[in-house]
């Protein structure tokens, strides 16, 4: 039930003028500098896009930038995952712009609310990771089970809703962030080392653990479990048989039942709560969730675990009614999203960007060893915000992005058995 | 225009307002319920297969039963705890003055909203919350008690902090109403002070506890925000599946587990009516 809504507020005149100036040299510029405006520069500024999504990517900074550097508005609304589906499928003409996750994408796609994008018209798509054109972080690598990006990110002509097996010209979404998930762990309290998923079933930490309750989230993370604990083995985890299904069920309303778990969250913020308060020593958590934590003054580690990641990411898509110069924005926007500057600030807050070459240009070396490069900080690093995160000689938990990109396990998913997957879940929660 | 023609138009507005909120939604409502779906669109269709599979599920009959669970205990509590402030307001406080400050002071909780009045719960009882806090620093107990929060114990809590009002107003009106000379007539008669409460005072404001347990019995059904919260995800009732229900895009299942619990609550008013003439009392 957590919804926030950020919306721009009005400018004042002055501002409006400072940033106006700063749109028009960078129209001047653009023959230059990639990813800004070449046309329109007239009636650029009338235009308003409506984007929603989650909370992560939806930030009002990145918005202030685009208005700065491109001259248009993007007015941001932050839902929860659950809404944001909803939002997406229920109201297309409430939105131009939807922020979603491929895993979602799967879900939102076919019902035909979101255009396929022309690749030909993203100038840096040669930049775009290979995670989300092949699945392969490396050429040769394995392909991670689960929604994958690349399985959701194609299809063959502009009208089709249904997903290509392969990379074509149009795009699904254009990728702008993604990242591994592990459990999230209290080190004074937990009293041990965690290495395993299976450790938050531990008998020791009775009471004290904590799962969330996104049900297509939260089985990918019992899949995990269970896999770590030797009991179920997957075909695979993102797309389970109704055997496996009922297994994994079972396992967990068997920890529910001998007081395992001390709650199911369902937002970000309950989360954070709950790993604060002490209430949880060990639950699954979110990359800035941890960092929100530890921003607190409490000691918490984003664990990286034997089996693995469990990664997602999310993109951008336009709406189906978006045409003229409000879609010719949309690119320019895109175009503008993966040119560096978004990349490095969401690389700063602990995710990854989708073309992580262009953003080396706006981090420092310290900031890019420390997040891309999992080396030891030689200064403090400091969020986006102006918070300092970490202090002098830290090391990002789980070290670089290739260590953590390429120790994914599985992608979040939706499954074949989907239907029957929720009324499994929701079982669980009764019982 | 003739006096019953009169009268329609007077009634019309509301006639409207009801329609068009009310009954098209209910409609509307219980012919989704028949609709198949599959995981990102509903399909208009005729199908039982929503009702068959709510009615069959044991998480169901788990879900009603811990609904009728939280209801019943809320509403034994809310009554026994808003009776006697109901009976104190009424017959103790003898100025009206000294009665109305009382029933002031009884609403300025009302002047926050019900989710945050909840949430200040969960500091306060949690494992390191200030009740453990205090009850450790006393020498009470050794260990935190867990069963403060994200429990049965913490979503009742909840309940009667928030509902118990809704129960002392009707019973504090009706007792209002009550002949002061019934209860002199019957101390006079040699009744001891318990007689008159169970054969004078309780029978006079029944209908007061009959609208209170309306209140109370259709918000607790209903709910689903307090018993996320306050449970910890722990615990769902029915309100709780409807709403994931409907998070998951499960618009058929989310409509047939409404009309289900429409039609359980629209039957407990019916027996309920029974005790109280409700157009005498308001």
């Amino acid at each position: 039930m957590v919804k926030e809504t950020k919306k721009d507020g009005k400018m004042s005149r002055r501002s409006f003028l400072g940033k106006a100036a700063v749109a028009t040299a960078a129209v001047a510029a653009a023959p230059v500098i990639t990813g800004f405006p070449t046309v329109w520069a007239q009636n650029i500024k009338n235009i308003k896009l409506r984007q929603f999504g989650t909370g992560t990517a939806s930030v009002n900074a990145i918005a202030e930038k685009v208005k700065a550097d491109l001259g248009f508005t993007i007015e941001m609304t932050a839902l929860d995952s659950d809404a944001v589906v909803q939002r997406a499928v229920t109201q297309p003409k409430s939105y131009d712009i939807a922020d979603i996750e491929y895993w979602v994408c799967k879900k939102v796609y076919p019902s035909g609310v979101i255009q396929p994008m022309d690749t030909s018209k993203i100038k840096l798509y040669d930049k775009i990771s290979p995670l989300f054109k092949t699945g392969q972080l490396t050429p040769g690598a394995d392909i991670a089970q689960g929604t994958a990006p690349h399985t959701v990110g194609f299809v063959e002509k502009k009208a089709d809703t249904a997903f290509a097996k392969r990379e074509t010209q149009w795009m699904t979404l254009i990728p702008t962030i993604y990242n591994a998930d592990t459990l999230g762990i209290r080190p004074d309290l937990v009293g041990r080392p965690i290495t395993n998923w299976r450790d938050i079933m531990d008998p020791a930490f009775k009471g004290k653990t904590s799962i969330l309750n996104i049900p297509s989230i939260g089985i990918m993370d019992a899949a995990m479990i269970c896999e770590s604990m030797g009991v179920i083995k997957y075909g695979d985890k993102g797309n389970m048989t109704r055997d496996e299904i009922d297994k994994t069920i079972e396992v967990l309303k068997k920890a529910k039942k001998d007081g395992q778990f001390r709650a199911f969250w369902k937002s970000f913020d309950e989360s954070v709560n709950l790993m604060s308060s002490g209430e949880v020593v060990i639950q699954s958590m979110w990359s800035p969730a941890v960092a929100a934590v530890r921003a607190k003054g409490i000691p918490c580690k984003y664990q990286p675990l034997e089996e693995g990641y469990r990664a997602w990411g999310g993109g951008l898509g336009i709406a189906r009614h978006l045409s003229g110069l409000e879609l010719d924005a949309a690119y320019e926007y895109f175009n503008w999203y993966i040119s560096g500057w978004a990349g490095a600030y969401l690389n700063r807050q602990g995710y990854y960007s989708a073309a992580p070459s262009t953003s080396k240009q706006y981090m420092s070396e310290n900031e890019w060893n420390y997040w891309m490069e999992g080396k030891a900080a030689t200064a403090d690093i400091v969020s986006p915000e102006g918070v300092t995160m970490e202090k002098k000689g830290a090391i990002r938990d789980g070290g670089s992005y290739d260590e953590r990109m390429g120790h994914v396990a599985c992608w979040n998913s939706v499954m074949d058995e989907n239907k029957y997957m929720i009324r499994k879940w929701n079982e669980f929660i009764a019982s | 225009m003739t006096q019953s023609r009169l009268s329609y138009l007077q009634a019309f507005p509301l006639f409207a307002i009801m329609l068009v909120f009310l009954v098209i939604p209910t409609v509307m409502i219980v012919a989704v319920s028949f609709w198949d779906y599959n995981a990102f669109s509903i399909i208009p269709d005729f199908i039982w297969d929503n009702y068959d599979f709510l009615l069959t599920s044991p998480v169901t009959w788990q879900a009603y039963g811990t609904t009728f669970f939280y209801a019943l205990t809320s509403w034994a509590l809310t009554l026994v705890i808003g009776f006697t402030a109901a009976y104190y307001m009424a017959f103790h406080l003898r100025t009206t003055k000294a009665q109305t400050i009382c029933f002031l002071l009884a609403t300025i909780p009302f002047l926050t909203s019900n989710i945050i009045r909840m949430i200040s719960w969960i500091p306060l009882l949690g494992r390191n919350g200030l009740v453990n806090q205090a009850l450790l620093s006393m020498g009470l107990i050794d260990n935190p008690l867990e069963f403060l929060l994200y429990s049965d114990f913490s979503v009742i809590l909840a309940f009667v902090h928030l509902y118990t009002l809704f129960m002392v107003v009707p019973i504090f009106n009706s007792m209002m109403r009550i002949d002061r000379k019934l209860v002199e007539a019957a101390i006079d008669a040699g009744a001891s002070p318990l007689q008159v409460l169970t054969q004078v005072i309780i029978p006079l404001s029944k209908s007061g506890i009959t609208i209170g347990t309306i209140f109370v019995f259709t918000l607790v059904m209903g709910d689903f925000i307090t018993v996320r919260l306050m449970s910890g995800g722990l615990s769902a009732s029915v309100g709780v599946l409807i709403y994931n229900e409907i998070t998951l895009l499960q618009y058929p299942a989310a409509a047939a587990g409404a009309v289900t619990l429409l039609l359980t609550v629209l039957m407990m008013l019916a027996i309920l009516f029974r005790f109280a003439n409700i157009r005498e009392d308001l």
